[in-house]
């Protein structure tokens, strides 16, 4: 790949033009499941960015070694070694953020950002690159939820990063579960028209070439769904 | 025979995996546009929900038994993973009726973290196998009832004028929300019930 990119250019756009979280639309369980709070959202994002970055300096030194074939399973060995390494960490030296966090440490595993990543980009580019690209879009993941966190810590709990500043009572159902959905989309509806200010696209679900399931999805793509989403956004 | 409802009622209505747990987000949002996916899908899931709890589980006393507990995620994950492909490939030669309603979902199903989830938190929880057996089917057909019921929600949705900032997702979003409100109102139900 000649660098037709700067690093610079890499690093940033997964902080804005493609924030995974609210432009690509991947990794939706953590972010709904770990903003009640602000703490463990910094926890959930830094850890999500470490495994980020280095599978993908990992798979990225390792591409040209992985048979085409069986990659993805390969990049899960990849991404799973480093999650458990993370997990071991976390436990051992803050177990109050591994109390909060919960299964959700261990299915780092399954987040489609690490595995979208991978096949997107780590697969087809330089260890550099690749890094870079891990860093931003661990940071733009981060970044995003701090935001949700922040909303629904502050009107749910009535308190930043465990400080109580709401003189008024809270109103709880924004730390629980329905309130989680609702300042979701509340923030990508305003990332939506930001990002329409700005001239881009909307953000879509079924953006097939970001999750990496998309080969496998294929033969459903095929049949109905995807290709109807298409049509539907044109 | 009480503790099996409980847990059963807890995993389907008050601990929902998708509207409280927030696992398994990705195909209730992608997957949820008509009910006869919906359906395909989340038969799929029970079916590799009860498949991977009954391999894992044995799977983890070897683990715990020999010190290697630090590889559970990597072996779980490997181990449904391969199951699924292995499932994919036996449905196809034997059933291929049944491939033909489910084939198309296995693959989506390998990261689908309420598997992996429902694994890891019958492990979590303590669980004996026949709990987390049953508490693998209540995960499944949880998941069933709020991806149908969504489905129905999402029908209802396409139909409405939404102003044009909350079109696609946001409004998607903010329909799951209301029907993870509804859920919460089964909140206490099972612990009442069985008191």
């Amino acid at each position: 790949m000649a660098k037709q990119k700067s690093l610079k250019e890499e690093f940033t756009k997964g902080i804005v033009k493609e924030n995974p979280v609210l432009r690509l639309v991947l990794g939706t369980c953590p972010t709904l499941a770990t903003t009640t709070s602000m703490e463990s959202a910094i926890g959930m994002g830094i850890s999500a960015a470490i495994v980020l970055v280095c599978s993908n300096i990992v798979i990225s030194a390792l591409r040209k070694v992985i048979p085409q074939k069986v990659r993805i399973p390969c990049y899960i060995v990849v991404i799973a070694s480093f999650v458990t390494i993370v997990q071991l960490l976390v436990k051992a030296f803050v177990p109050s953020l591994d109390q909060q966090l919960g299964v959700y440490l261990p299915l780092i595993v399954v987040n489609c950002i690490i595995l979208g990543r991978a096949e997107a980009f780590a697969g087809k580019n330089g260890i550099v690159a690749s890094a870079v690209d891990g860093l931003g879009m661990g940071i733009g993941f981060t970044c995003a939820l701090i935001v949700i966190s922040a909303i629904r810590e502050l009107l749910g709990a009535g308190s930043l990063l465990g400080h109580g500043i709401l003189p008024f009572p809270a109103m709880t159902i924004f730390i629980l579960a329905p309130g989680g959905f609702f300042v979701f989309g509340l923030v990508m509806a305003c990332a939506n028209k930001l990002a329409e200010a700005g001239g881009g696209k909307k953000a879509e679900l079924g953006g097939c070439k970001a999750c990496p399931m998309a080969s496998s999805c294929e033969k459903l793509a095929k049949g109905e769904d995807c290709e109807k989403e298409k049509e539907a956004v044109k | 025979m009480k503790i099996f409802f409980s847990i059963l009622l807890t995993a389907i209505l008050t601990n929902n995996y998708i509207l409280s747990k927030f696992l398994g987000i990705c195909p209730f949002l992608g997957v949820s546009k008509k009910l006869n996916t919906a359906v395909g899908m989340s038969a799929a899931v029970i079916f590799v929900m009860l498949l991977s709890s009954a391999v894992t589980y044995p799977l983890n006393t070897f683990l715990d038994k020999h010190d290697l507990g630090y590889l559970q995620t990597i072996v779980f994950i490997l181990v449904i993973a391969a199951l699924v492909q292995l499932v994919e490939i036996v449905l196809k030669k034997y059933i291929p009726a049944l491939y033909a309603s489910l084939g198309i979902y296995l693959p989506l199903i390998t990261t689908n973290c309420a598997v992996l989830g429902v694994t890891i938190l019958n492990i979590d929880n303590g669980y004996s196998f026949s709990h987390a057996m049953i508490n693998s089917l209540g995960a499944g057909l949880g998941f069933m009832v709020a991806m149908v019921m969504f489905a129905g929600v999402r029908s209802r949705l396409e139909s409405c004028q939404v102003p044009k900032f909350l079109q696609g997702l946001p409004i998607t979003l903010v329909a799951a929300s209301l029907t993870s409100l509804s859920f919460l109102g089964f909140t206490g139900l099972v612990e009442n019930m069985f008191a």
